[in-house]
């Protein structure tokens, strides 16, 4: 066939495909033009407003920016868009929050490290994967020790910990911490014991039936009393006590639907072959039931991931604290859009990054056993 | 013959809260005897085949595997399960394992045998069941015939003395039916002991040294197959041998 052939042969395809879903009728012509044009205006506004006509670090005059004054937008009102050099200006804040700028090396250090250590988790089948296993074991120590210090780095308080880091630091820590406590919560509600089955009833219902506000608060204020005299955890561990108690609950209520979908005879099958209740949970029923539930699963991670953000009613300068701590300086007040479309679209990197994986898995795990 | 004795119910009795299923079974089976067990169903055949490992409780009377009494004690219950091979109806095999794990797991994990002997062990018993070429695959890619020969020989890797089976064909395609009997009788003639829940009476006929009929929970009649299909003594298992024969 010659090249023009099969030219002639896939522009008619898109052709069809353009008659078919988009031209079909009158109607559907109308809205089709209505959607682009409405498509146009809003892209092309939002092009011009953060790319075309926006300062990144230099103003029209080509002068830095180093005041909201300076904006092109506020010297020459309506003819420019955004003033980026907001997020320049603040760009450490928003990575390491109050951290000690010369330390900062610490938290790039585990910001570049934290892809290899849930690498082995995410794909099973990337060469060395064991040794990608092992470090992912390893990894809270070493992060907990870079970050916060111990022999030979100077110890650098949570206090001082904020932006992406806090953000980081709540989700990872909170949906690792989360994932066996639900798995445990998930079992527990459908033993046959009758205390484990109602203590796990009753937590799951409880932190479900509260806002994680609420929760958050609690463990903010009560967690103290509840320790003895002198313990006293800072903060951010009160803020992850809550936000791992509050995500397992969740998350427990998505395996315990992965659970529900195996059928009985699986357990059956495992028992007559002489497995005990851990090695027909482990090897037979848990694989079964966590893929079924992983649309679920990831669903409350993406949640909690956009959660954390809320633990700057505590006083903590998650990104979005940090972003409203930096619309407070009087330098830079009033960037609104800049500041918040620059924080979605950190959150929406990372949460999209979670969709599309979570869309991976189901293809491969439907295709791995047909 | 008290010596060969494998299998002793005595009175056992079972209910789903107010439905009475088994009513005072008794039933004795010795070591290498082929009982085909036969039955409308809700007669409780199955019941009483899945209280002998344990898959349900009995309330009351005994049940003694290899001079083990059933009761709520773990140990037991782990220890019969060992001895006592199960094939299921609907097979359930672990799809998510490949044929050959499938068939390796039990050993490898409740007798902690080393992984190339578990696998060399379940490559031996797919070669039984005549389906070694499928050990790669995934349950998902088998007939239901295959599914159930994978699901016997998984069973037989435990290398237990007694077999159970709950309707092996039941849910089978006609044309798969004769492998997975062909394999059951192979393994009859080998001299394993046997208790078969199964409506092939042609089955029956060419392995069974006992038939068993149940109704509503008891045993009507247990006779030898001659005895059983030539002369039966109740009505009831006249009936029923008069509708599945004649169908």
């Amino acid at each position: 066939m010659s090249s023009s052939a099969i030219q002639i042969i896939s522009r008619s395809k898109y052709y069809n495909w353009l008659v078919k879903n988009l031209f079909s009728s009158w109607v559907n012509t109308i809205l089709t033009v209505i959607a682009l044009i409405f498509v146009y205006q809003v892209g092309s506004f939002f092009l011009y407003w953060a790319i075309f006509d926006a300062d990144f670090r230099y103003n029209f005059q080509g002068e830095l920016i180093i005041d909201r004054g300076f904006c092109s937008k506020n010297i020459m009102p309506g003819e420019y868009g955004a003033c980026w050099a907001i997020i320049f200006a603040r760009w450490n804040q928003f990575m390491y929050g109050l951290y000690p700028i010369e330390e900062a090396w610490r938290v790039n250090l585990i910001y570049a490290l934290l892809p290899l250590a849930i690498i082995g988790i995410l794909f099973d089948k990337i060469p060395f994967r064991r040794y990608f296993i092992y470090f992912t074991f390893i990894f809270p120590f070493l992060a907990y020790f870079m970050l916060y210090g111990g022999p030979g780095l100077s110890v650098v308080g949570t206090n001082k910990w904020g932006g992406l880091l806090v953000t980081l630091f709540l989700g990872v820590t909170g949906i690792g911490l989360a994932f066996p406590l639900s798995i445990l919560l998930a079992l527990g509600r459908r033993s046959k014991m009758p205390i484990i089955k109602s203590l796990c009833v009753v937590f799951i219902e409880f932190i479900r039936g509260v806002p994680l506000i609420t929760l958050l608060f609690t463990a903010n204020v009560m967690l103290p009393l509840f320790l003895p005299d002198g313990v006293n955890p800072d903060n951010l561990l009160r803020a992850l006590v809550a936000v791992t108690l509050f995500q397992s609950a969740y998350m427990a209520e998505a395996i315990r639907g992965g659970l529900q979908a195996i059928p009985r005879g699986q357990v059956e099958a495992a028992q007559s072959l002489g497995l005990s209740y851990w090695q027909t949970t482990r090897k037979i029923v848990l694989p079964q039931a966590l893929k079924i539930a992983i649309p679920p699963i990831v669903n409350t991670c993406i949640g909690l991931f956009k959660d954390t953000s809320l633990v700057l009613i505590i006083g903590l300068f998650d990104l979005l604290g940090i972003g409203r701590a930096a619309l407070a300086d009087m330098t830079w007040t009033k960037l609104y859009y800049e500041v918040y479309v620059f924080i979605s679209l950190v959150f929406f990197i990372f949460c999209f990054g979670m969709s599309r994986y979570s869309l991976y898995l189901e293809k491969k795990l439907k295709t791995d056993n047909s | 013959m008290s010596t060969d004795q494998v299998i002793h119910l005595e009175k056992v009795n079972k209910w789903y809260d107010d439905f009475h299923v088994l009513k005072d079974i008794d039933l004795i089976v010795n070591k290498g005897q082929k009982i085909v067990i036969c039955g409308p169903s809700g007669s409780g055949k199955s019941t009483m085949i899945r209280c002998i490992n344990r898959l349900e409780a009995h309330q009351k009377g005994t049940i003694v595997v290899h001079g083990t009494e059933l009761t709520n004690d773990l140990k037991n219950i782990d220890l019969i399960r060992k001895n006592v091979g199960m094939v299921f109806q609907q097979f359930n095999l672990f799809p998510h394992l490949s044929v050959l794990d499938n068939i390796s797991l039990a050993p490898i994990w409740v007798k902690k045998m080393p992984k190339n002997e578990a696998e060399d062990i379940a490559m031996s018993y797919l070669e039984k069941v005549k389906i070694p070429e499928q050990a790669q695959k995934f349950p998902g890619q088998l007939s239901g015939g295959q599914q159930q020969r994978v699901a016997i020989a998984r069973s037989l890797a435990m290398n237990p003395d007694i077999m159970l089976f709950d309707e092996p064909t039941s849910a089978l395609d006609p044309e798969m039916i004769k492998e997975v009997l062909d394999v059951m009788i192979q393994l009859a003639e080998e001299g394993m002991t046997m208790l078969v829940v199964t409506h092939e009476m042609g089955f029956a006929k060419t392995v069974a040294d006992q038939m068993i009929f149940m109704d509503e929970g008891r045993i009507v009649e247990q006779a030898t197959p001659d005895e059983f299909f030539n002369n039966p003594k109740s009505d009831r298992t006249k009936l029923f041998l008069s509708q599945i024969l004649n169908h």
